[in-house]
C-alpha cells in the first residue's frame, strides 16, 4: 500500500468530476488528494489525483476510471520523475510589536510569499511539496493560525515527456 | 422549425426505434403529444418501473436497444430498480426521462429529482440536456454508447422546456465519435496464440461461459469451438441457451445453485477458458478454491473485469464472438480428451439434478413439463428466488436469448414486465414468465397492460405461500424460524379474470400438462396458479462462501 499519483484527463463537461469522485466512494477507494483544473488543451480538463492502494487496487482504479465515457486518458505518474506541488495560503496571529519579525523570517526561509497584511494577521502563500507545507504550518501553529486553506497536489512530468506520449 | 419533442422523435426513428414502453406525466406532455399521431409505438404500463424491465426484456430478447420513457420526479426515480438491474447484466437500454424546466433545475420544483445524480452509478453513461439544439447528438450517441463495447443502460433527462423550444432543422448526424470512448472489439493476436498454447497442453480443459457469449451473439463459434477442440462447458446463470443443454458437453450451470458435475469440473479442471463471465460470488463461491488447480483464460470487452475477483493467466480484452473466430481460424487440429470426458460423464450419470418423485405436485416437475411442452421454441423469463434457479436447472434451454431473467441485481417483480418487452421483440414466440406468488406481486398490476393490450404473455406461478429462496436460508442457517417470509394464499385466478385474463389453478401434478397447453392455446395472456410443495428446496446448493464442491444435497468428488 502506496500513494500512487494518478493524472485524468477528462472532457471539460458538467459533472465529470462527481463522475470522478462518485466512483472512487462507490468502489471504496480512498482520495488522498485532488486537485483539477483546465488543461493545456481546450475542452479538456486534468485532474491530478492521490490515492493509496496496492498494484491490485490501483489497477481497478484506473481500468474503472477508463470506463467513464467523460475520461479521455488515465496515467500512473507514480514511476516517472515528475514536478509535484501543492499550494497553501495560511492566515497567522501578528498583532504589531510581537511576532511580526519571526514570521517573516519563517517565510523568506520557506519562500513564502506574504500576500497580506493586516493589523493583527498576515496571510502566506507557500507553494512546495506536501512535506514542506506541513512542516511550515507546523511552526507558524506557535503563533496561532487562524486559518488554513490547502490545495491538492499537482503533478507534471520532468524533461520533454508529457502525460499524453505516455502509453 | 421544430420542437424538441419533434426532434427526439425522429432520432428515436432514425435509430429504428419500433417501439417504447412508458408512462406519461407533466413534464413529458410535449413528448406524449408527439407521439400521438406518431408511427413510434408506445406501450402504456402500470408503472414505470415495469417500463424498464419491458425496455430491458425486449432488448435482451432481440439484441436491440429497448427505450423506455418516463415523467420526472417520481416517474424517473421508479425507472431506477429497473435501470440498475439492465446495469448489472450489461443490457443496452436508452431511458428517457421528463425533467423540470431549465429555469427552474435545483430549485426543488414540483416533481423535479435530480435523476442524473441519482443513476449515476448504475448507468454506463447519462445526460442532463440543456440546449433543444443538442437532443439529436445525445440520442445517437446514447444508442451508440448503450448499444456498443460492454452494452448497458444510458438515460437521457430532458427539462420540459428543451422539448417545448423550436430550432432550426439540423443536419442528420451520421457519424459518432466520442474521443474517449473506443471499445475493444478484437483480442490481441499474440494473446490468442499463447492461450492456443495452453488449450494445446491442457489435459482436463473447461469452458466457462457467459451473458458475454450472449450478447455478443457468439453462441455458434463458442459450440465450434467448444465441439472442435472437445471441451466440456458450463454456464452461468447468463449463458444459459449458448449452447443446447442436450449437447453431449454441456454441463449445464454451475456455482451456488449449480450441477453437481459442473462444479465438480470447476473443482478438477487442469484449463479454464472463461468467456464473458466476471468471476461473479455467486459462481464462484469461496474464490481462492475456485478452480484450484487450473490456469485461466479469460476472454471479455471490459478490460475492467480481468482480475478483479480472480487472477488470470491469459488475459484477452475483446469481444467473445470476434476472439472465438479468431480462435477458430487459427485452430489447426481437433482435440480429445477422452479420459477427461469419461470422468465428467460418469458424475453426469451418478448425480444428475432430482427431486423426490413422491406423486406430490412439485415444481420441478413443472417446469419439465413446461421444457417438454415447448422444446426450446418460446421464450422463458423468469422472477427471482427458487422459480428462477428451478427453471435454470430444469428448463432445457436450446437457443441463445430465450431465457431472460435478472441475474446480477437479482430484482423480484423482473419477469412479468420483461415478458411483455420479450414478446413485442418475438412476437413469433410464446413468452412464458415463470414466477413465484411472491415475486408476482411486486409487478402484478401489469397484468392492466397485458390485458388492454392483449399480450399473450403466460404467467406460471409457483405458489407455495412462501417467499421460497428467504424461507429456503432461514430453514438452513437460521433454525427454521421463518421471519416474516410466509405469504397468505392469495387467488391469482380471481385476480387475472378481474383484469379480464384467463386462469387455471392447478394442485395435481395430473392436471400440469392440460393447464401448461391450455395457456400456449389461448391466445391472451393466461395464468396458472400451481400451488406447489411449500417447503421443498433448491439442490445442490453451495452455502454463500464455502468452495464449490461442497454442495448441500451433493457428493463427495469421486
Amino acid at each position: 500500500m502506496k500513494p500512487h499519483t494518478l493524472s485524468v484527463i477528462v472532457e471539460n463537461k458538467a459533472g465529470v468530476l462527481s463522475r470522478v469522485t462518485g466512483l472512487f466512494s462507490r468502489r471504496g477507494f480512498n482520495i488522498e488528494s485532488l486537485a483539477v483544473g483546465t488543461s493545456e488543451e481546450p475542452g479538456m480538463s486534468r485532474i491530478t489525483i492521490v490515492v493509496i492502494g496496492d498494484d491490485a487496487q490501483i489497477e481497478q482504479v484506473m481500468k474503472q476510471l477508463n470506463k467513464l465515457i467523460d475520461v479521455i486518458k488515465v496515467s500512473d505518474i507514480t514511476e516517472n520523475e515528475r514536478v509535484e506541488r501543492e499550494l497553501a495560503l495560511i492566515k497567522v496571529n501578528a498583532e504589531p510589536g510581537t511576532s511580526r519579525a519571526e514570521i517573516m523570517q519563517i517565510a523568506s526561509i520557506f519562500r513564502a510569499q506574504i500576500v497580506d497584511l493586516g493589523s493583527k494577521s498576515v496571510i502566506l502563500q507557500v507553494t512546495g511539496d506536501t512535506e514542506k507545507i506541513d512542516a511550515l504550518e507546523k511552526l507558524l501553529r506557535q503563533y496561532g493560525v487562524k486559518e488554513l486553506v490547502r490545495t491538492g497536489r499537482i503533478a507534471i512530468l520532468r524533461g520533454a515527456k508529457t502525460v499524453a506520449s505516455l502509453k | 422549425m421544430k420542437t424538441g419533442a419533434k426532434i427526439l422523435i425522429e432520432s428515436l426513428q432514425r435509430e429504428g426505434v419500433e417501439i417504447i414502453f412508458g408512462y406519461p406525466g407533466g413534464s413529458v406532455l410535449p413528448i406524449y403529444d408527439e407521439l400521438y399521431d406518431s408511427s413510434l409505438r408506445h406501450i402504456l404500463m402500470r408503472h414505470e418501473q415495469a417500463a424498464a424491465h419491458a425496455a430491458d426484456g425486449y432488448a435482451r430478447a432481440s439484441g436491440r436497444v429497448g427505450v423506455c420513457l418516463a415523467t420526472s420526479g417520481p416517474g424517473a426515480c421508479n425507472l431506477v430498480t429497473g435501470i440498475a438491474t439492465a446495469y448489472m447484466d450489461s443490457i443496452p437500454i436508452v431511458a428517457i426521462t421528463g425533467q423540470v424546466p431549465t429555469t427552474m433545475l435545483g430549485n426543488d420544483a414540483f416533481q423535479e429529482s435530480d435523476i442524473t445524480g441519482i443513476t449515476l452509478p448504475i448507468t454506463k453513461h447519462n445526460y442532463l440536456v440543456k440546449n433543444t439544439a443538442d437532443i439529436a447528438r445525445v440520442v445517437r450517441e446514447s444508442f451508440y454508447i448503450a448499444g456498443t463495447g460492454r452494452q448497458g443502460p444510458v438515460l437521457i433527462d430532458l427539462p420540459k422546456d428543451v422539448n417545448t423550444n423550436q430550432i432550426e432543422e439540423q443536419p442528420f448526424l451520421e457519424k459518432v465519435s466520442l474521443r474517449s470512448y473506443n471499445p475493444t472489439y478484437k483480442g490481441h493476436k499474440r494473446q490468442i496464440e499463447k492461450a492456443l498454447e495452453l488449450i494445446g497442453q491442457a489435459e482436463r480443459p473447461l469452458i466457462y461461459a457467459g451473458g458475454g457469449v450472449i450478447s455478443s451473439n457468439g453462441s455458434a463459434e463458442l459450440v465450434e469451438f467448444a465441439t472442435r477442440l472437445a471441451i466440456p462447458v458450463t454456464t452461468t446463470l447468463m449463458g444459459l441457451g449458448c449452447i443446447t443443454c442436450d449437447h453431449p458437453l454441456n454441463l449445464g450451470m454451475l456455482g451456488m445453485h449449480g450441477t453437481e458435475y459442473a462444479n465438480f469440473a470447476v473443482t478438477e479442471c487442469d484449463l479454464m477458458i472463461a468467456i464473458g463471465v466476471r468471476f461473479d460470488d455467486r459462481v464462484t463461491g469461496k474464490l481462492n478454491t475456485f478452480a484450484p488447480h487450473a490456469k485461466i483464460i479469460h476472454i471479455d470487452i471490459d478490460p475492467a473485469e480481468i482480475g478483479k475477483n480472480k487472477r488470470v493467466d491469459i488475459p484477452i480484452v475483446g469481444d467473445a464472438k470476434s476472439v472465438l473466430k479468431d480462435i477458430l481460424s487459427m485452430l489447426s487440429r481437433h482435440g480429445a480428451h477422452d479420459t477427461w470426458l469419461k470422468k465428467i460423464k460418469h458424475w453426469k450419470q451418478h448425480h444428475p439434478l432430482r427431486y423426490k418423485n413422491d406423486g406430490k405436485l412439485h415444481p420441478q416437475f413443472i417446469i419439465q413439463k413446461l421444457s417438454e411442452l415447448l422444446k426450446g421454441n418460446a421464450i422463458i423469463v423468469s422472477e427471482v428466488g427458487q422459480n428462477q434457479m428451478w427453471t435454470a436447472q430444469y428448463y432445457c434451454f436450446t437457443t441463445p436469448r430465450t431465457w431472460i431473467t435478472s441475474g446480477g441485481l437479482g430484482t423480484m417483480g423482473y419477469g412479468f414486465p420483461a415478458a411483455i418487452g420479450a414478446h413485442f421483440a418475438r412476437p413469433d414466440l410464446p413468452v412464458f414468465d415463470v414466477a413465484g406468488d411472491g415475486s408476482i406481486q411486486m409487478n402484478i398490476q401489469e397484468m392492466g397492460t397485458v390485458a388492454h393490450n392483449n399480450i399473450p404473455v403466460k404467467i406460471a406461478i409457483l405458489n407455495n405461500m412462501y417467499l421460497g429462496m428467504v424461507r429456503q436460508w432461514q430453514e438452513l442457517f437460521y433454525d427454521r424460524r421463518y421471519s416474516y417470509t410466509e405469504l397468505p394464499s392469495v387467488d391469482f385466478v380471481k385476480i387475472a379474470n378481474a383484469y379480464g385474463i384467463e386462469g387455471v389453478k392447478v394442485e395435481s401434478p395430473d392436471d400440469v400438462m392440460s393447464a401448461l397447453r391450455a395457456a400456449l392455446d389461448c391466445d391472451g395472456p393466461f395464468v396458472m396458479d400451481f400451488r406447489v410443495e411449500r417447503e421443498e428446496n433448491v439442490f445442490p446448493m453451495v452455502p454463500a462462501g464455502a468452495a464449490i464442491n461442497e454442495m448441500i444435497g451433493g457428493h463427495p468428488i469421486s
